[in-house]
């Protein structure tokens, strides 16, 4: 595109249009609960920590927070160790019907969450799974295994062959080949699957709602959609308790988006 | 190749493959089964075959959630994946701060579902809205209740999936015109064509794979939209925003009746996976036959 005026007017366009309606929620969170319920709408906050407060006080966010992390990142840590090896394999040994493990891969990954809801629940009820953190840590692992292990093949199948003969002939096994030759250099594809799998688990809502009834145990979503006042909806706070849980989102974005870009498309289109 | 290897591999395999069919393709198969029970009459659940199904032939709510359902699901995903060209021909440009901007776009997509939700709810709200004070400034009697009328809070939902996702089809989209060589518009700039007739003469018959995975992505992605209803709207008013996975959830968690709850699960699983073969086969099978010319 040559015509520089119209890719201005676009970049503005997709950039205002992305940030401007959080934006208001961020000036939302630093005002007074007298200007949230101004009519009409103030727009610049008095710069208020109040509802940052009260939000941690009453509304117990600091719980909610770590409930998210020990689940996104136990969630995670067991991704990368299921979905590395497998990927491995996928990519570089001789596996009969690989094909069909990626392909079905692809499928389950595909499968309305509601389908698998009733089941799953039952499963857990039956482990003594329900309200636990684990509980929910199982299904989240199954459901973004597709997509990391994606990720990983594709990643593992551009790095050079070489690589693993060299180790061969010094007599590595398989695992060792893995862990000390490729392992190594797989890095920005593991960041990136890592990355995905911990903005999934921070920010699913369905099957945290499901299986964590209890406030004691619930992540952060599950707050933020429960959140209720005592007379009017807390807005303020609510506002609040999203910036708090968007901003490491943000910030993984601004510093892995082109990992985070890479590994979408890599999941996409060569598939 | 040893068979020793050959072991190692499955072992490196099956710790996935076990998660997958222990906790997603066990839960599916056990839903159809569980579908062809009722609760009724007894104490324990009887068979009784495709029973569920007959009934949800006939009821009322699940057609109105069904109708809901493809109407939010053509709606956003056209809305999708036009944005989403445009977000993508933006930022495939080369020029100064696209790293910033890149991140900026991504960020709708980063935010949780359920905030993106309250906040949509918020800037619709009637009386402390962001939406009503840009149209309607200090005259506060114009103020509109958009959730409180089936067709505004339809057309809610549908705008905060749009500004949620269209950044996602945008990526999917950029994927395809990286692997355009850009050797292929200079003929074009030679001749003299417009800027306009670049992208509909070239680019956008080679965006079609693109497109096409971008379509599938967001159609997958539109059907089972829950968290924005639940949220914003709980499917009301009436039944005006209740999509049939929010459905499918009430009745399966809320009224606790298994065998029909898991019915109507595994119509959208069913609705779902037959959508998807149809595009890969239509369109998939167009590109194909594009391929020799």
């Amino acid at each position: 595109m040559t015509n520089r005026p119209a890719l201005l007017g676009g970049m503005l366009l997709a950039v205002l249009g992305s940030l401007c309606p959080f934006l208001w929620f961020v000036l939302t969170s630093f005002k007074s609960q007298i200007q949230v319920e101004a009519i009409p709408p103030t727009w610049w906050p008095d710069g208020s920590l109040a509802f940052y407060t009260s939000a941690l006080v009453e509304h117990r966010l600091f719980h909610y927070v770590r409930n998210s992390v020990v689940v996104a990142g136990a969630t995670t840590i067991i991704v990368l160790a299921v979905a590395t090896p497998a990927a491995y394999a996928l990519a570089r040994l001789r596996l009969p019907g690989k094909a069909w493990i990626l392909g079905g891969l692809l499928c389950v990954a595909m499968f309305p969450p509601i389908v698998m809801a009733g089941p799953v629940w039952q499963i857990l009820e039956r482990l003594g799974g329900l309200n636990t953190h684990w509980g929910l840590v199982l299904p989240y692992v199954s459901l973004s295994l597709p997509l990391a292990v994606w990720i990983l093949t594709v990643f593992f199948q551009e790095l050079p062959f070489e690589l693993e003969e060299a180790a061969r002939i010094d007599g590595c096994t398989t695992w060792q080949t893995l862990s000390k030759v490729l392992l190594p250099l797989a890095t920005p594809g593991l960041f990136t699957a890592a990355i995905l799998t911990f903005i999934y688990a921070w920010n699913e809502f369905f099957f945290a709602l499901l299986i964590l009834t209890n406030p004691d145990q619930q992540t952060l979503p599950v707050g933020i959609a429960l959140f209720q006042g005592e007379f009017t909806m807390p807005w303020g706070e609510i506002a609040a308790a999203s910036v708090v849980a968007t901003l490491p989102l943000i910030i993984v974005v601004l510093l892995f988006q082109r990992g985070i870009i890479n590994g979408l498309s890599a999941g996409a289109v060569k598939g | 190749m040893s068979p020793a290897r050959g072991t190692t591999g499955w072992g490196m395999v099956l710790p996935a493959l076990a998660f997958v069919a222990f906790f997603s393709l066990y839960p599916a198969i056990d839903s159809f089964l569980l579908s062809l029970y009722s609760e009724f009459p007894g104490p324990e659940p009887a068979f009784i075959g495709f029973g569920n199904y007959a009934e949800l032939v006939q009821d009322p709510v699940a057609h109105q959630a069904f109708i809901v359902t493809l109407g939010f699901v053509l709606l956003s995903t056209t809305l999708e994946l036009v944005l989403g060209t445009g977000l993508a021909l933006v930022i495939h440009e080369r020029f100064m701060g696209r790293g910033v901007v890149r991140a900026a776009v991504l960020i709708p997509w980063a935010i949780p579902t359920v905030v993106a939700s309250q906040m949509w709810r918020f800037l619709l709200n009637d009386q402390y809205g962001a939406v009503n004070a840009i149209l309607f400034g200090d005259r506060v009697d114009a103020y509109v209740p958009w959730l409180a009328d089936p067709w505004m809070a339809f057309g809610a939902i549908v705008l905060a999936d749009v500004w949620k996702t269209s950044s996602f089809a945008g990526l999917l989209i950029l994927a395809g015109l990286q692997v355009i060589p850009d050797e292929t518009y200079d003929a074009a700039r030679i001749d003299g064509a417009t800027a306009w007739q670049r992208f509909w003469h070239i680019t956008f018959p080679l965006l079609k794979p693109a497109l096409l995975t971008a379509l599938l992505f967001r159609t997958i992605d539109a059907f089972r939209v829950f968290d924005l209803v639940f949220v914003m709207t709980q499917g009301g008013p009436g039944d005006a925003t209740q999509v049939i996975q929010f459905y499918g959830y009430k009745t399966l968690f809320t009224e606790g009746r298994v065998g029909y709850g898991t019915t109507i699960s595994v119509t959208v699983f069913v609705a779902t996976a037959m959508l998807s073969l149809f595009y890969i086969r239509t369109a998939g099978s167009k590109l194909l036959q594009r391929e020799p010319a």
